[in-house]
């Protein structure tokens, strides 16, 4: 097996939180990552889901070099990305990259479609204009649009359009890893179907790695190889995506599937119903059932990832 | 065969450019609401839904304006009812949840008060007793601490409050129609199946009709038990809900139902290709040229 190409090592993000109180004396911490690790392969697409707030686009805003993790480490082919001895914006951004998911919001009003694209390669040392309009003109027909709309601004596009300039803007220094952050969430049905399948022929074209930041289960399920659970700072459960739908264990897991709001569970719910609770390991118990929030203030329950079957980790508690 | 509570006939819709020039924007819509029936209207953006919403509200705005057709409600045409009565109507009979929240709440007053508002409005009330129903309303939506909830200000509530408040608003007076147009596009997904089921159940009890905007396929299947397809203003496919799902007829519909990843589509030996609809509709322009209603059983549709 090869080494993986993103390594993320017990990475903790905490944020200082004034309570209040004289001279800032009520300072408390508020505990947004607690410990999270997972390996990104070579052409892998790793989702993470969860709720708002439960830090996923905080661990993400780390891979990024966006946010500084309070511990842990980021390593990419073994070099470190964050912390000291970590390399620059420059390099950074040549492994790194991500697709927002409003792109209208993340794209410059003013600027062309082809100025946008001509920016970060003119940043990264390519000064020949015929070399930066070969990989324009080569990166719009990649995500499925003509050469010639490169003239064009942001407002002349249609949503579709415009998340398809973010995955070309993403993809232009030609990363290795891209960071989709609900990249359909804000589209319409039969558009979300025709990014999808964009990115997951882009995928295979380019060998990318993704790792997917989404709400959607439904989405995830169709992208991903492997997926994160994440409840409040912490991985709930993790597996392959056959194992987190197929035998959802973690209670959370269980309740984040069961309200997908899918047609075919809507109007059969017997199909819908789950395989029977797993049997935990003695001694063993889950933290919590997901339903009630922790205080993010304090530092979580002690508890471990505990492998319930070849790749498929549930984060239990022992009884004691 | 019970009278239908909302009856939309060959509603027509446009905008008018200059004094000529006329762009329709609903071709003949027409649809039918029983009294108690929940009713999905789907498509993708600009198909003509929410317009259609804003109508049988009298809520359209100038350079749109109903060209022809009719909106009957119990029986009378909305669109010839002069502003008075629509305002009394509106928040009372038929009331509605929009998207966002935020914007729909007013951030200067406690959502208390508003919900309060309606009972004095509407129902003539002092302001102290509809002060008290309106923590009894907070309760009915779940809301937990609904007296200390009451005071809050919109902005100190999270997402799926402000929607419960919404609700809690929109039943006050216990309308007879409900318009909830997209009510759970902008929350978390163990959010929105909350908020689901709170405006399910509650209407079932209540035997309130709902007319339900959404471009979610999934959210449509589990809450209406009638669906029309909404395509360029035109209503394109109507069927009972599984009917529709289980054997789409036309192509627009068939397109969008493929398009959707769905739960357990996905096998060990790879993923289906989610359908792209413009690779399997060669002419988009044609897709109005065919419409597939379907009859009303005898029970009327009703629940």
């Amino acid at each position: 097996m090869t080494a993986p190409l993103l390594q993320v090592d017990d990475l903790h993000v905490r944020f200082p939180i004034s309570g209040g109180g004289l001279f800032g004396t009520g300072r408390r911490m508020l505990h947004a990552v607690n410990g999270i690790s997972f390996d990104l392969a070579k052409g892998e697409c790793l989702s993470i889901v969860g709720e708002s707030g439960c830090g996923k686009s905080t661990t993400a805003l780390s891979i990024l070099g966006l946010q500084e993790p309070t511990e842990g480490t980021i390593r990419y082919r073994g070099q470190p990305l964050a912390g000291p001895g970590a390399p620059g914006r420059m390099q950074r951004a040549k492994a790194v990259q991500m697709v927002f998911q409003d792109p209208y919001a993340s794209l410059n009003p003013r600027q062309c479609v082809r100025t946008s694209l001509a920016a970060p390669l003119k940043l990264h040392g390519i000064t020949a204009a015929s070399e930066i309009e070969g990989r324009i003109e080569a990166m719009l027909k990649n995500v499925g649009l003509t050469p010639e709309q490169a003239r064009r601004y942001p407002h002349e596009f249609s949503g579709g359009q415009r998340q398809r300039i973010g995955i070309a803007r993403a993809l232009i220094l030609e990363p290795e890893i891209v960071v989709l952050d609900e990249p359909v969430s804000a589209l319409d049905v039969s558009i979300r179907a025709q990014i999808i399948n964009l990115l997951l022929d882009l995928q295979e074209k380019l060998g990318l790695s993704y790792i997917m930041i989404s709400h959607d289960l439904s989405v995830v399920e169709h992208m991903s190889d492997r997926v994160l659970v994440m409840f409040f700072g912490e991985v709930v459960e993790e597996g392959g995506w056959r194992q987190i739908f197929e035998t959802p264990t973690h209670p959370y897991t269980r309740r984040l599937i069961a309200a997908i709001p899918d047609p075919d569970a809507a109007l059969n719910p017997v199909a819908a119903a789950f395989a029977p609770d797993a049997t935990l390991p003695d001694g063993r118990r889950f933290v919590s059932d997901g339903s009630a929030a922790p205080d993010v203030f304090k530092p979580p329950v002690p508890s471990a990832l505990v492998e319930i079957a070849p790749g498929h980790r549930v984060r239990l508690a022992s009884t004691a | 065969m019970t009278a239908p509570l909302l009856d939309i006939r060959n509603l027509r819709l446009g905008v008018a450019l200059g004094r000529s020039v006329h762009h329709p924007l609903l071709k003949d819509v027409t649809f039918q609401i029983m009294p108690g029936e929940a009713y999905g209207l789907v498509g993708e953006s600009g198909s003509g839904k929410s317009i259609t919403s804003l109508a049988v509200m009298g809520l359209l705005k100038k350079p749109l304006a109903v060209t022809s057709g009719e909106i009957l409600f119990k029986g009378q045409n909305l669109l010839s009812r002069p502003k008075r009565e629509m305002r009394r109507l509106r928040g009372n009979r038929i009331a509605m949840i929009f998207q966002e929240p935020m914007t729909a709440l007013n951030p200067l007053s406690t959502v208390g008060r508003q919900i309060a508002e309606m009972f004095v409005l509407h129902q003539g009330r002092s302001w102290g007793e509809a002060e008290r129903l309106a923590v009894e309303a907070l309760g009915n939506v779940r809301v937990p601490n609904p007296d200390r909830r009451a005071k809050n200000y919109p902005h100190q509530m999270s997402g799926g409050l402000r929607q419960r408040v919404m609700i809690a608003m929109a039943l006050a007076c216990n309308p007879d129609l409900l318009i909830a147009d997209e009510p759970t596009t902008a929350l978390d997904v163990t959010v929105q199946a909350e908020v689901l089921r709170l405006i399910k159940e509650l209407c079932a009890a209540r035997g309130t009709a709902v007319l339900f905007i959404s471009h979610d396929l999934g959210v449509i299947a589990s809450i209406c038990q009638r669906v029309g397809v909404m395509y360029a203003g035109c209503l394109v496919e109507e069927n009972e809900t599984r009917a529709l799902f289980e054997n789409p007829r036309h192509a627009y519909t068939r397109g969008l139902l493929g398009a959707l990843p769905r739960l357990g589509s996905r096998s060990a030996h790879g993923r289906q290709r989610l359908v792209d609809i413009d690779s399997i509709i060669a002419d988009r322009s044609t897709l109005t040229e065919t419409r597939f209603i379907a009859p009303r059983g005898p029970e009327g549709g009703q629940p």
